[in-house]
Order: C-alpha cells, then sequence, then structure tokens
C-alpha cells in the first residue's frame, strides 16, 4: 500500500499549499467587504473544464495508484512468477509517444489558429492512439498464443488488468478526441475547438505518462 | 467583474417548460438533489425493514420463523451496504450537497449541469441493480457489508450464484455516479463561488460536503479497484484475492491470490468513507447548532482546520479496521497511534459545539433538539471508538456486539439524527411550507430514546462477549438467559423506533399540502440559501444579479445591532433591518 500512501501524501500536501495560499488563516469575522476576494487574476486563467479534468485526473491518478499498490503487494509473496512481455510493446509506446507530439502540435496550432494544421494533427494522434490500441490487443494475442493465459498467474491477471485498463481510458479518450474532430472537419474556426483541443492534449500526455510507468513497472518486474 | 462572469459563465439557462424536463430529465440541481434524497430515503427504508426482520429473529427466535439463516446473513449485508453507501452517502453528498452548494455559495447551479443529471440516474441505476439482486436465483449476497474474499465468490455463502455479482456491479455502477457528481461539487466549489464568498466565508455545511467530496473521490477508486478484481475472479476465473482452496470437498482452480490484499483496499476505501458521511453531518450540524442558538459558532477557523486535518488523517487509519486479520506488531502501533491522534481534531469539533452553545440563545425547535441529539449519541460513539482503536482492547471485543453499538451509535444513529435535523431546518426551503413542530417533537424524542435504548444494551451484549453475526444464540454456554431477554429488549425498542419514523413521514406529506407557508428565513438565519428572492427558489435560484457577499457566515447577535442576524449580503454599512424578510 506504500504507492496509494505516497499518492494520498502528495494529494494532501498539494491540497494543504493550495488552501493555504486561500488565506486559510484570515480571521473572517473581522474582515468586511468584498475587497478582500483575490481570485480576479485567476479566474481568468482556469476554465471550469480544466479545473474539472484536473480533477477528474486526481480520481483517475488514484485508481492507478491503488492497482499499483496491489500489483507490488501481491508481488511482494514468494510465489511470484513475472511475464516476459512481448517486445514489440516498445514499438506501441512509440506510437502513444508520436501520439503525444501530434497532440501537442495541434495544440500549437489551434492557438495561432491554423485550422489546416489542427486537421492533420488531429486526425494523426486518432491514427497514432487507435495505433496503439490495436498493438496492446496483437500483445495480448502474442501472450495468449503463447499460453500465458488471463487464468494463468497472478502475474498475467495483473498484465492484462493493468494495460486493458489504460486502454479503456485511451477509448475514452478517443470518444473526446472523436467529438472534437467531427467538429473541426464541419468546418468550425479553431477558437472554438482551441478548449476541447486543449483538454484533449493534457489527457494525452496524462495517459502517456500512467503507460510509462505502468510500463516501467511491468517491464522492472 | 470577472467574479460574477465567472460563477455565471456556461450557465445560459434555458427555463425549461414541460412536466418532463422540469422534473424528470431536470439539470437543475434543486430537483435533482430532492431526486436524491427521496431515492436515498426510499432505498434506506427497505434496509429498515431488513434490520426489523432480523431483530425479530434475534429477540424472539421460538416464536417467530420468518427468515432463515441464508436470509439473515443477506438482509445483514443489504442492510448495511445500503445504509452507508446508497442512503448515507447518497442523502449527505448527492442530496444535501446538490441542494446546498450552489445556494451557499451564491451560485446559480452547479458548473456542469448535465453531468449532474447523469449522475443522478447512473445512481438510480446502481439502486436498480441492487434491488434486483432480491429476485436472482440464489438471492442477494450474505457475504457480510464488507465482502471478504474467499468466501463471498465461493459457493456455500448464499447469494454466490448472482446476488454477489450484482453486488459488485452496483457499486462499480454507483462509484461512476459519485464520481460524477463529485467532479461536480469540488469544481463548483472552485470555481463558482459568488464575489465575496472567500474559502473562509463558506457556511461550514460547505466545508464539511466539499471535503468529504474530495475525500470521496480519492478513496471510492479503491473499492472500485477490489470490486473489479473480484468481479474477475468471480466470473474469469483469475486469482487476485484467490487463494488455492478446497471448497465444497474440490479443490477449485484458483491458485496465489491474496485474501488480505482485499482487506486492505477494502479498509483504504472504508475508513474515509465513515468521514464521507461524518463530514457533511458535521459541517450541517454546526450551522443548526449557531442557527438555532443565535450565536456565531465557537472557533469557526479551528472547526475548518478540524474538518481539513480529519480528511487527511482519515487516509492512514484504515488497518484499524484489521487488527484481527493479524499484522506485525509495528504497523498495529502505528494504526492504533494514527487513530487516537484523529480522535484530536474530532474532540475539538465536540468542545467547539458545545462551547456554542454555551450562553448562546437556544431555540430548542425541531432541528436544534436533532443536532443537540447528535452530539450526545456521536460523543457515546466516538468514545468507544478511542476504546476498539487500540489493539489490545479491540481483540476481545471486535467480533461481539461492544462493535455492532459502536458504530451504529458513531456512523448510524448520529449522522441520521443529523439528516432528520436537516431536513427539518431546510424543509420550509425546499418546499415553501412550515412542518408541524408538536409531531416533529414527538419525531424526535421517540427516535433518540428509542435508539439509546437499542444501542446502549448492546454494549453490555458485547462485554458479555455475545458474538455478533449469529442467526441464534440458543444452547451457547456462556451466554446467560438474561442476555437473551436483553436482546429481546432491544428488539422491542427497534421495532419501535422503526414504527415511529411514520410520523417524520407523515409529517413531511402532510405538511408538503397543509402546512403552514413559510417565510423566506423562518429562523433568521444568516446564509445565502435564505436570502433567496423566491421561496422555494426558481431555475436559476437568484434573479437578475448574484448576490454580493460581505461578512462571514455567522454573524448572529452582533452586539449593537437591532435585530440578532446580519445576512452575508448584507453591505459593511448596510442597516441589516432592510433585509429582513
Amino acid at each position: 500500500m506504500s504507492t496509494i500512501v505516497f499518492f494520498i501524501f502528495i494529494m494532501v500536501g498539494l491540497s494543504y499549499w493550495w488552501l493555504w495560499r486561500q488565506k486559510v488563516l484570515e480571521q473572517p469575522w473581522v474582515t468586511e467587504g468584498t475587497d478582500i476576494d483575490l481570485r480576479d487574476d485567476i479566474a481568468q486563467i482556469s476554465p471550469t473544464a480544466k479545473t474539472g479534468l484536473i480533477i477528474f485526473l486526481a480520481v483517475v491518478t488514484s485508481l492507478f495508484s491503488l492497482f499499483i499498490s496491489a500489483y507490488f503487494m501481491r508481488m511482494s509473496l514468494n510465489d511470484w512468477l513475472s511475464v516476459d512481455e512481448p517486445l514489440f510493446l516498445w514499438l506501441n509506446t512509440a506510437l502513444l509517444v508520436l501520439a503525444s507530439i501530434s497532440i501537442q502540435w495541434c495544440a500549437g496550432a489551434a492557438r495561432n489558429s491554423n485550422i489546416r494544421t489542427v486537421r492533420y494533427t488531429l486526425l494523426a494522434t486518432g491514427v497514432f492512439t487507435g495505433a496503439f490500441i490495436w498493438g496492446q490487443l496483437l500483445a495480448w494475442q502474442d501472450l495468449n498464443a503463447a499460453g500465458h493465459y488471463l487464468q494463468s498467474n497472478p502475474a498475467n491477471a495483473f498484465f492484462y488488468l493493468l494495460t486493458g485498463l489504460h486502454g479503456l481510458h485511451l477509448l475514452g479518450g478517443l470518444w473526446v478526441w472523436s467529438r472534437t474532430t467531427l467538429r473541426v472537419m464541419a468546418g468550425v474556426n479553431t477558437d472554438q475547438v482551441k478548449l476541447s483541443v486543449q483538454l484533449c492534449r493534457t489527457y494525452w500526455h496524462y495517459l502517456l505518462a500512467v503507460w510509462i510507468v505502468l510500463f516501467g513497472i511491468l517491464l522492472s518486474t | 467583474m470577472a467574479y460574477v462572469a465567472l460563477a455565471d459563465r456556461g450557465q445560459i439557462l434555458s427555463h425549461p417548460h414541460s412536466f418532463i424536463t422540469k422534473y424528470i430529465w431536470s439539470q437543475d440541481h434543486k430537483v435533482i438533489a430532492i431526486q436524491y434524497g427521496i431515492t436515498a430515503i426510499s432505498v434506506g427504508v427497505v434496509a429498515l425493514v431488513l434490520s426489523a426482520m432480523m431483530r425479530l429473529q434475534l429477540g424472539f427466535p421460538d416464536t417467530f420463523s420468518l427468515i432463515a439463516p441464508d436470509e439473515y446473513y443477506q438482509f445483514v449485508t443489504m442492510h448495511g451496504m445500503i445504509m452507508v453507501i446508497y442512503l448515507l452517502t447518497a442523502l449527505f453528498l448527492g442530496g444535501f450537497g446538490n441542494y446546498l452548494i450552489p445556494l451557499m455559495i451564491g451560485a446559480r447551479d452547479m458548473v456542469f449541469p448535465y453531468l449532474n443529471m447523469l449522475s443522478y440516474w447512473v445512481y438510480l441505476l446502481s439502486v436498480i441493480i441492487l434491488m434486483a439482486s432480491f429476485f436472482v436465483v440464489g438471492g442477494p449476497t450474505g457475504a457480510g457489508w464488507t465482502l471478504y474474499p474467499p468466501q463471498a465468490i465461493l459457493f456455500g455463502t448464499p447469494g454466490a450464484e448472482w446476488g454477489i455479482l450484482l453486488m459488485l456491479i452496483s457499486l462499480a455502477v454507483f462509484i461512476v455516479a459519485f464520481t460524477m457528481g463529485g467532479l461536480n461539487y469540488v469544481t463548483t466549489v472552485l470555481q463558482a463561488r459568488t464575489r465575496g464568498m472567500t474559502l473562509m466565508r463558506m457556511p461550514l455545511s460547505v466545508w464539511g460536503i466539499f471535503t468529504a467530496t474530495v475525500l470521496g473521490l480519492l478513496a471510492f477508486p479503491a473499492l472500485l479497484v477490489s470490486a473489479i478484481m473480484m468481479t474477475l475472479d468471480r466470473l474469469l476465473g483469475t486469482s487476485f484475492f484467490m487463494p488455492a482452496i478446497v471448497s465444497m470437498g474440490e479443490q477449485t482452480n484458483y491458485g496465489g491470490g491474496s485474501p488480505v490484499l482485499f482487506q486492505h483496499l477494502f479498509w483504504f476505501f472504508g475508513h474515509p468513507e465513515v468521514y464521507i458521511v461524518a463530514l457533511p453531518a458535521f459541517g450541517i450540524v454546526s450551522d443548526l447548532l449557531s442557527t438555532h442558538a443565535r450565536k456565531n459558532i465557537f472557533g469557526y477557523r479551528m472547526m475548518v482546520w478540524a474538518i481539513i486535518l480529519i480528511g487527511g488523517l482519515s487516509f492512514i487509519v484504515w488497518a484499524h479496521h484489521m487488527y484481527v486479520s493479524g499484522m506485525n506488531p509495528y504497523f498495529g502501533f502505528f494504526f492504533a497511534t494514527t487513530t487516537l491522534i484523529i480522535a484530536v481534531p474530532t474532540a475539538i469539533k465536540v468542545y467547539n459545539w458545545v462551547l456554542t452553545l454555551w450562553r448562546g440563545n437556544i431555540h430548542l425547535r425541531v432541528p436544534m433538539l436533532f443536532a443537540i441529539g447528535f452530539i450526545f449519541t456521536f460523543v457515546h460513539g466516538g468514545l468507544t471508538g478511542i476504546f476498539l482503536g487500540n489493539v489490545v482492547v479491540d481483540l476481545p471485543l471486535s467480533d461481539t456486539y461492544f462493535v455492532v453499538a459502536h458504530f451504529h451509535m458513531v456512523m448510524g444513529v448520529s449522522p441520521i439524527l443529523v439528516v432528520f435535523g436537516a431536513i427539518y431546518h431546510w424543509y420550509p426551503k425546499i418546499t415553501g411550507r412550515m412542518f408541524n413542530e408538536t409531531m416533529g417533537k414527538f419525531h424526535f424524542w421517540l427516535t433518540f430514546l428509542g435508539t439509546y435504548s437499542i444501542y446502549l444494551p448492546m454494549h453490555y451484549l458485547g462485554f458479555l462477549g455475545v458474538p455478533r453475526r449469529y442467526y441464534a444464540y440458543e444452547g451457547i454456554e456462556f451466554i446467560p438467559e438474561s442476555a437473551l431477554q436483553l436482546n429481546s429488549g432491544i428488539t422491542i425498542a427497534a421495532l419501535f423506533v422503526a414504527v415511529v419514523q411514520i410520523l417524520f413521514f407523515v409529517n413531511m406529506i402532510w405538511s408538503l399540502f397543509y402546512g403552514k407557508k413559510a417565510e423566506g428565513n423562518p429562523w433568521g438565519a444568516t446564509t445565502l440559501e435564505w436570502q433567496t428572492p423566491q421561496t422555494p427558489p426558481i431555475h436559476g435560484n437568484w434573479g437578475d444579479e448574484l448576490p454580493e457577499v460581505h461578512r462571514w457566515a455567522y454573524d448572529y447577535s452582533v452586539p449593537g445591532e437591532a435585530i440578532d442576524f446580519i445576512p452575508q449580503n448584507v453591505p459593511a454599512n448596510d442597516n441589516p433591518e432592510a433585509h429582513r424578510t
């Protein structure tokens, strides 16, 4: 459980730091009027959807931390057998990195109102991500063919579970991506999709980071 | 102003006109709150009936043979799970959270109204899935509300066919619903507060609900993780939690799983869950006490800090539920210590409630009675918690009725008293009518004294070593005849309390039609929800302009003022008399 406790410590630390900055030490019964409200600047920077996404990502991080905690706890028992990960997981990783790069590019283009680049990079993101998911399925097939079934041992079960869960989160991302792409294809201007693209960018980078952590843990154990 | 724009952003409210968009597929936080509330209370009534059946069996095993041993376990399980998750969590966060957050912080609605609506319907789906398990082959699961593997999914445990699957799926669906709602509550508090509403000017109800939601968002994934892994164990034959095991005389295909892993995951959710229910209750009770004692809450900042501190600490005490599972003694020491530390901020809150009452102008109206009743039951249940937090005391008491008494006092009776108090308190705002005061007082006294006579004797049963989870106690040598008589007495009290709740429902429904019309602010409260232009508030809450907040939420009996409360939206040099409604 050390992974999740570590994560919780970070979350609690961040929240307390944030609360500190929000002046939880002030004496609200002394101050009067509305001048004490300091949010004017902060409010401009952070749209509601972005805050919502960040909180959602905190929830998802909690979920993955718990799975990783469970993985480590199970691993510490003495009958652990490790899995030989298929080599082309490296190729998949490269695909996901490409997806992240193209969505980053896309966000830059959206900022510069370059709708043409937005269109191409958005499509590229979808293609790379789809290829990644396809590759993950192939990896599953590979393992199955080699006789490493889901039920064979806990390490296998964890491998399928962790990769599957990560894939599901990407599929969720693709759903939002497809809505954004449809709007871009329908010919809206960049201002109308800028926020969506930015949200997609955050989500894709996040899932890439999650994948790298998961892949690292799976490889090293 | 940036703020007003912010609070209003994305809130181009299209006011619905048809009955369906107004009351069924509604995106108005107030309607969703009522939907959550009614669903949660209805399912709670089911759980109440289950407990009555169990008490009949325990109190009069020879007279009533309504339920078989299998059913007893199924009812225990369903009673526990429904009460903790589908009633209390849903009611405090989905019900009160939805109703109070936007009104108390001066917003027009939640920031994601559509998601909010979806949250309710997904919650309803989870309830339907759970209730469906009563009607499938084998009935609902009888694994106990903690669902410990391996027994939870092995044949021989009631409901191993379908009940356990439906339970796990229903929990997963509930968590999805909660996450949608929770994202809304947190983001709304962060983003949609009206101008002048700094964090430290928020009423404690909002603080409690807000912190509890954050806990829920971080802790419910643990339940989701364990539900997913157990479903895979049951359906696809993986062995996350299942060791090599012989079941009903046959070697199963499981092997290599760790049941203790499940316990860690479950209680990593399970302990914060206690505070997910308790923190909103703490917050609401603070507001009730302050309002009806006409006095500012004692130590507002301490109250806020205590809520935050309890929230943080609640994540590092989980293993105190697992002392009997066996653990490294140093871990036991660590978790006992953290458990005792969490009593400090909790005690601060109790002192502050009592000190709020000290020399206050106490109005013993119905909500106030419930709030004061809560202080009694909570202190009682909290103190027995300190006993049980110690490993050496917990080990002999853990499987006895002492634990049943403890958690029903602290997590059953206490939050339910707050729920009743809160419903009575906000009833005039929600419905626009006053409830019947006399009937409410009867309801309080009978419930308060009744629940005490259920749970106080259970502590003594626990000291005698009467084990919990048993279907019948005949022929057990160390249990004296007097304990069995006590059990009959407890059953009579329990049935009495269950029946008395009819008073509450009659009062609520009768007053809805025939109650006296309520004024906008019948209690003379300072918080924003009492300052709405209409009662009950209409869609959009505030008319053309959002209220501006100029002061904290507890300006009661300010020296030198003509009236004994100043609403939050009254400017500094204004005459509060003009705002009297």
